[in-house]
């Protein structure tokens, strides 16, 4: 979706503040939204893709009004909802009105295994590469309302091929529950030039990875 | 104390003014005790989770990775063509890190890594990331002005240097294998590792030469 949480390229949010010796979470509630989120997402309910597409469903304007954690704490609370784990009623009133019955429930004794194992996004699918290091591309102008990896910065601008990383699941699909659609995702070198024109350094360039369905041949 | 604006919910002293609730807290709060009354999460689990990334996971696993490469050519040779591999043998694995590619600064090229449209960041290596990179400024920016924001948070890249801006936009996560300083030829792996901050991991900085280098 071309959604306020895309915002490479945009002007006006002012300097960027670095906080010198910033601890991990600047209150319990952080570590707490945080921990609900991986501790839900091991229920097996939904994935990656869907979880950063529940949080850029966040109205625009309370997205820049809001902190990160605030971010994940909406997706969370969206995904519980829409997937059935969680009553909107239940939501409102804080009072459970069922018991759920998940054996999937993540126990403290299982997160360092489970937070060690790798989550599939890469696959073992026999799929060949529509492209190879150095041809060139132009990134599709695609205006999906729903998730897409592919930034509005780079849409209908001419690239090249940097290198193959092999064949994932498709974000874009995958966010809406329409499959893992496997395809290779690449590294495109964009030229900065390309991208933003003139006051660019002619020198620099920027890097995206993009999937076959994100790309044509140039 | 650092002198941050976010909100803190700990370290008051008895009589101090605390402040109410605010509604992200009351609503975390809530939230907690509905999914751990329904039975979807183990309280313990929270603690376990937030614990790892408080206490166990964090840059200074991805400075061993980089001093081990300074020291170590066929270790860095590893690292460069097969960085999940070269990882994984510190037995660094696992969630935001299951496909990591490590790009080398030389005095040519400096890379600074981004995630645009959220906040992708290899966390068995660097841990959770910082509010400065999630944050609006950061991300706007680094893509079409990364010499303003890298010259902002002290590091004045030379025009003759290309600049490579890497924007996270898969599951492919990236870190910087920042150039070894001078004048640290004596110094061994353990004190190297010392010397490697987040910053330089991320390419927003440069390793600096210990104060009182043996040139």
């Amino acid at each position: 979706m071309n959604g306020v949480h895309d915002l490479g390229g945009m002007h006006g949010f002012g300097p960027v503040e670095v906080e010198r010796d910033e601890p991990v979470f600047h209150a319990e509630w952080e570590g707490k939204a945080f921990a609900l989120t991986l501790a839900s997402g091991f229920l097996g309910r939904w994935n990656i893709d869907m979880s950063r597409s529940a949080r850029e469903q966040m109205p625009a304007a309370e997205y820049l009004m809001t902190t990160y954690y605030e971010h994940w704490l909406f997706g969370l609370r969206k995904l519980l909802v829409d997937q059935g784990l969680v009553t909107a009623r239940e939501l409102a009133t804080g009072r459970p009105e069922s018991r759920a019955q998940e054996r999937r429930m993540l126990k403290a004794a299982d997160v360092p295994t489970a937070l060690r194992n790798r989550r599939a996004a890469r696959l073992d699918d026999d799929v060949p590469p529509k492209f190879g290091p150095g041809d060139r591309v132009v990134a599709r102008d695609l205006n999906p309302v729903g998730h897409t990896r592919l930034p509005r910065y780079a849409r209908g601008r001419t690239g090249v091929i940097d290198r193959d990383h092999g064949v994932f699941i498709f974000a874009d699909t995958n966010a809406s529950g329409l499959g893992k659609t496997p395809q290779h995702v690449y590294s495109v070198r964009f030229a900065a030039r390309d991208l933003w024109g003139p006051q660019a350094s002619p020198r620099d360039s920027v890097y995206l990875d993009l999937w076959d369905d994100h790309l044509d041949a140039a | 104390m650092s002198d941050h604006h976010h909100d803190h919910d700990h370290d008051h002293q008895p009589g101090e003014h605390v402040a109410p609730l605010t509604e992200t807290q009351l609503r975390v709060r809530a939230l907690e005790s509905l999914l751990v009354d329904k039975g979807l999460v183990d309280p313990a689990a929270l603690d376990a989770l937030i614990d790892t990334y408080e206490t166990k996971v964090g840059p200074r696993n991805g400075a061993r990775i980089v001093a081990r490469a300074w020291v170590d050519p066929a270790y860095k040779k590893r690292l460069l063509e097969d960085a999940t591999g070269a990882i994984a043998e510190f037995g660094f694995i696992g969630r935001q890190g299951e496909d990591l590619v490590v790009l080398e600064n030389t005095q040519h090229v400096h890379n600074l890594v981004v995630c645009t449209l959220c906040s992708c960041y290899p966390w068995p290596v660097l841990g959770l990331p910082p509010v400065w990179y999630k944050s609006a400024p950061y991300r706007s920016r680094a893509v079409i002005d990364p010499r303003g924001v890298l010259r902002e948070m002290g590091l004045a890249v030379k025009d003759e240097v290309e600049v490579r801006v890497w924007d996270s936009t898969a599951e492919l996560r990236y870190l910087v294998l920042p150039e070894r300083p001078e004048g640290t030829e004596a110094l061994s792996e353990e004190e190297l590792a010392t010397l490697v901050t987040r910053d330089a991991m991320i390419g927003v900085a440069k390793v600096a030469a210990p104060a009182r280098g043996g040139r």
